[in-house]
């Protein structure tokens, strides 16, 4: 990193990528996988994401991790954010709210209103 | 000690480098790989760092992540900080030294099973937490002590426990 | 025939039979034959959990029903009118989630939880590194320091030192050779908010701990991590391959000619590595024993070298501060104490967790409004502050303010910011001997008031909780306490009597209780209760003489049971199990 110029290029370009339709993608899940999360059963929550999509053929969905939001006790968190929608937090998703979480949300395009956290 | 050892101490020291201030590095490396910390372990150490055989000995003992005697096939860490003795973490404590029939600091029998105390894990919105080997499991009750002690007795290389 | 209820029994099961026949010979008995139906049904939903019954029309499912607990049922439920509360099957429920605080303001954790923590373009595109490269580029040291100074960001760690200042006198001692070390040791039970800003945005505290080596003159930097928090440092040193990839560490960085290279150093689980002078220790290879003070490590730190030490969220300040300016850090906060400051909150409150908010909150925002109250709308009793070298500030002071002198003013200090919430049902002898137990065992040897005090605080403690207590022992643990404070080289022995001292100050009559009385008021020390049973209340159904593990308990069947105190080993299940909470703890 040489120049202020250089990381304005870098921060472009993340912010492309950060864009769905940069990447073709229709939605976006992230899950917390700060220790907390991780403790309270997010690996197996993530894995059973990808799992999930991989039975069901779905390739345009974005899955990626982020720290703790801070909200431990509803931990697994899972986000989700399809199209230009805003983003969903969802709390306590364990692998067997999984299915249908992917049902609704990312297949039918309605978050599962129970389990939102915010 | 056999070549195979000081061939493992030399890589080790190697990736970190021979020098006082690895010590702790090389130190928590050899004992993740060996489960513990044994006396030629501690003699070789000090031999390649270039430091007193006492030194070496006084860091091992100092740090409480550092073992310097045998432990058993699955270490159970669990810390039982006030954050978590306020939510249960006591019946969990007293569960697994009754389900294991051993105290905290202590190594079954048969070797299968080591029980230590840790320090607070910074997990305490999930608590009480119990680290069986590397892994982290939150929101432990006394009546899930049986169904994690399990999982791991089950693993096929581990044999009956 | 018109029945006034109906009870279902589900036939899965082999016991199903017989709880059915306990049933009818009940009902029978007590002449309700005439008013109750019982009637098979193949499943009542909850196969998995035999034998499950249904009354209807009130609609309760019982599950796991003994024929012992079937009459139970019809006496209790049937006959009086009273479900049976612990044989009850309820639904797991689908529990409201609350609404995130309308009180935090993110500083510190404004990118965690939002951005990939392993992959340095998200940090990027939240305008991270643009702080260092106005700093490498158009700010001189000491217009950093200006910056800092009209921040007034003081010490995230615990202690409250002016960070402009720190970095000034680091910046001054004379010397080629310097270095910046990052705490990240926190070992304070019930703080975790280090690790969470590690864990989720650790390209900050490396752009705040680039900009400190820059204003000092420091080419190298140490990460000390405990080894308790694996993530933590494998996401760092993640975060820190990323930022030489691109050159944010390493010679020249935006070709100011500034080079700056940056190396994790790990902990091995010793509690007083968190002291700055023991963390330097153990980065040499030492055992981690503090050293006195002065010299300061602005003068004299790491290898006798002068050295900035900060903790995580000081430095993960540092780029705000940088980017939006010091005035702005100021307006939030109160008069000496400026900023946010990020609070793990734990213990008997209904949503543990981490939240960061403006310094100058009061407790009872902290504990109703971040933390939603006690858990089970229970009483607040005392919240312990700053890790167990904190102390227990009660229920009369809710409405402080929190920041580092009225903490302070209390008996209690700021610490990293932890709160262990307690209720009506803790002891604050019994938490007291816990923390004491704590810095005990954590105590690293070197000053004999700390070693040995410590453990005679302790012994003392144990005496009180198991009924040994003696008049006096109240002024010995003052008495102690107060030589340990002032005979003790680092903030672990100084501030190991505090939960004692502020336990004794507050909730004295609690102590005399133990000592004089032999009574816990919480109920919790088990020398000291006692569980008896109510002949009047008992149903005699048995329930608790199986369930005890020492065979405490005698009575005949239908019979008012007893409890033998001399064999009883106070492990409360008895009550747990009872249907009709008929035992009793004195």
């Amino acid at each position: 990193m040489k120049s202020l110029a250089e990381l304005q290029k870098i921060k472009e370009r993340a912010l492309q990528r950060k864009r769905l339709g940069g990447q073709n993608a229709r939605a976006r899940i992230i899950v917390g996988m700060g220790t907390c999360g991780i403790a309270a059963g997010a690996r197996d929550t993530m894995t059973a994401i990808l799992k999930e999509l991989e039975q069901r053929h779905i390739e345009d969905v974005i899955v990626t991790q982020t720290g703790c939001i801070g909200l431990c006790e509803y931990e697994p968190i899972v986000q989700v954010q399809v199209g230009s929608e805003e983003l969903v937090t969802y709390g306590k998703i364990d692998t067997a709210r999984v299915p249908e979480l992917i049902t609704k949300h990312i297949q039918g395009g309605e978050p599962v209103a129970e389990w939102i956290v915010k | 000690m056999n070549e195979e050892s000081i061939k493992q101490i030399a890589e080790v020291v190697a990736r970190y480098g021979a020098n006082q201030e690895s010590l702790v590095e090389i130190l928590s490396d050899l004992n993740a790989q060996l489960g513990y910390l044994t006396q030629e372990t501690i003699v070789e150490v000090a031999r390649r760092l270039n430091l007193p055989q006492s030194h070496v000995f006084s860091v091992a003992t100092f740090y409480s992540m550092l073992n310097v005697g045998p432990t058993g096939k699955h270490v159970i860490k669990m810390c039982e900080d006030a954050p978590c003795h306020l939510r249960g973490g006591q019946e969990v404590w007293q569960a697994l030294q009754d389900a294991l029939g051993i105290k905290f600091g202590e190594t079954t029998p048969d070797g299968q099973w080591t029980l230590q105390a840790t320090s607070c894990l910074g997990l305490c919105a999930v608590g009480p937490v119990v680290v069986v080997d590397d892994e982290v499991i939150g929101h432990v009750t006394a009546e899930r002590i049986p169904e994690i002690l399990a999982r791991y007795r089950d693993e096929p290389s581990g044999g009956a426990a | 025939m018109t029945y006034r209820a109906q009870v279902l029994v589900g036939s899965a099961g082999e016991k199903a039979p017989a709880v059915e026949q306990a049933l009818l010979g009940k009902i029978k008995e007590l002449h309700l034959d005439q008013e109750i139906q019982v009637l098979e049904a193949s499943t009542l939903g909850h196969p998995e959990q035999p034998v499950e019954i249904a009354v209807y029309p009130d609609g309760v499912h019982y599950v796991n029903v003994t024929p012992a607990d079937a009459e139970v049922i019809v006496t209790e439920h049937l006959y009086k009118g009273r479900p049976v509360e612990p044989l009850r099957y309820r639904e797991p429920q689908v529990e409201p989630l609350p609404a995130p605080s309308t009180k935090e303001v993110r500083v510190v954790l404004r990118n965690v939880g939002k951005i990939d923590p392993e992959n340095i373009d998200d940090y990027i595109a939240e305008d991270g590194y643009q702080a260092l490269a106005k700093v490498l580029t158009e700010m001189k040291p000491e217009e950093v320091i200006a910056e800092m100074k009209a921040s007034g960001l003081r010490g995230r760690g615990g202690a409250g030192f002016p960070t402009w200042l720190k970095w000034q006198f680091a910046r001054n001692s004379p010397g080629d050779e310097k270095y910046v070390v990052c705490n990240g040791d926190e070992g304070d039970p019930g703080a975790f908010m280090n690790r969470r800003v590690l864990e989720g945005d650790p390209h900050a505290v490396i752009e705040g701990m680039i900009i400190a080596a820059y204003v000092i003159g420091a080419h190298q930097g140490y990460f000390y991590v405990r080894a308790e928090y694996p993530i933590a440092i494998r996401t760092l040193r993640v975060a820190i391959k990323q930022a030489r990839e691109y050159g944010l560490l390493g010679k020249d960085i935006f070709g100011s000619g500034f080079d700056f290279d940056l190396e994790v150093r790990m902990g091995a689980g010793a509690f007083v590595c968190g002291e700055e002078t023991a963390l330097m220790r153990s980065i040499e290879g030492e055992r981690g024993m503090p050293t006195t003070r002065p010299p300061f490590p602005a003068v004299s730190g790491l290898w006798g070298k002068p050295t900035n030490i900060n903790n995580v969220e000081t430095y993960a300040n540092v780029p705000q501060i940088i980017m939006r300016g010091g005035q702005w850090f100021a307006s939030m906060g109160t008069e000496k104490s400026k900023g946010t400051k990020t609070f793990a909150i734990a213990g008997k409150v209904k949503r543990t967790g981490l939240i960061e908010v403006p310094l100058g909150i009061t407790v009872r925002e902290v504990v109703y409004d971040v933390g939603g109250g006690i858990l089970d709308d229970k009483k607040f009793k005392a919240v312990q502050t700053g890790g167990p070298m904190g102390g227990c500030i009660p229920e009369q002071f809710l409405d402080l303010p929190v920041d580092y002198e009225t903490l302070a003013s209390v008996g209690s200090i700021m610490g990293s910011g932890g709160f262990v919430v307690m209720d009506e049902d803790t002891c604050m002898v019994d938490i007291a001997r816990f923390f004491m137990e704590f810095v005990q065992d954590e105590s690293c040897g070197k000053c004999t008031p700390c070693r040995v005090g410590t453990r005679r605080m302790l012994e003392i403690l144990t005496d009180i909780t198991e009924g040994r207590g003696q008049p006096g022992d109240i002024e010995r643990l003052e008495k102690l306490g107060e030589y340990i404070k002032k005979g003790s080289l680092c903030g672990l022995g100084q501030g190991a009597p505090n939960p004692v001292l502020s336990t004794i100050k507050f909730f004295r009559e609690e102590y005399e209780a133990h000592i004089n009385d032999k009574k816990c008021p919480a109920k919790v020390c088990r020398a000291l209760i006692e569980y008896t049973i109510e002949a009047e209340e008992c149903i005699g159904c048995t329930r608790c003489a199986r369930n005890c593990p020492v065979d405490a308990i005698t009575g005949k069947a239908r019979e008012p049971h007893v409890i033998d105190p001399t064999v009883c080993i106070r492990c409360g299940i008895c009550q747990q199990v009872c249907p009709v909470g008929a035992v009793h703890v004195e």
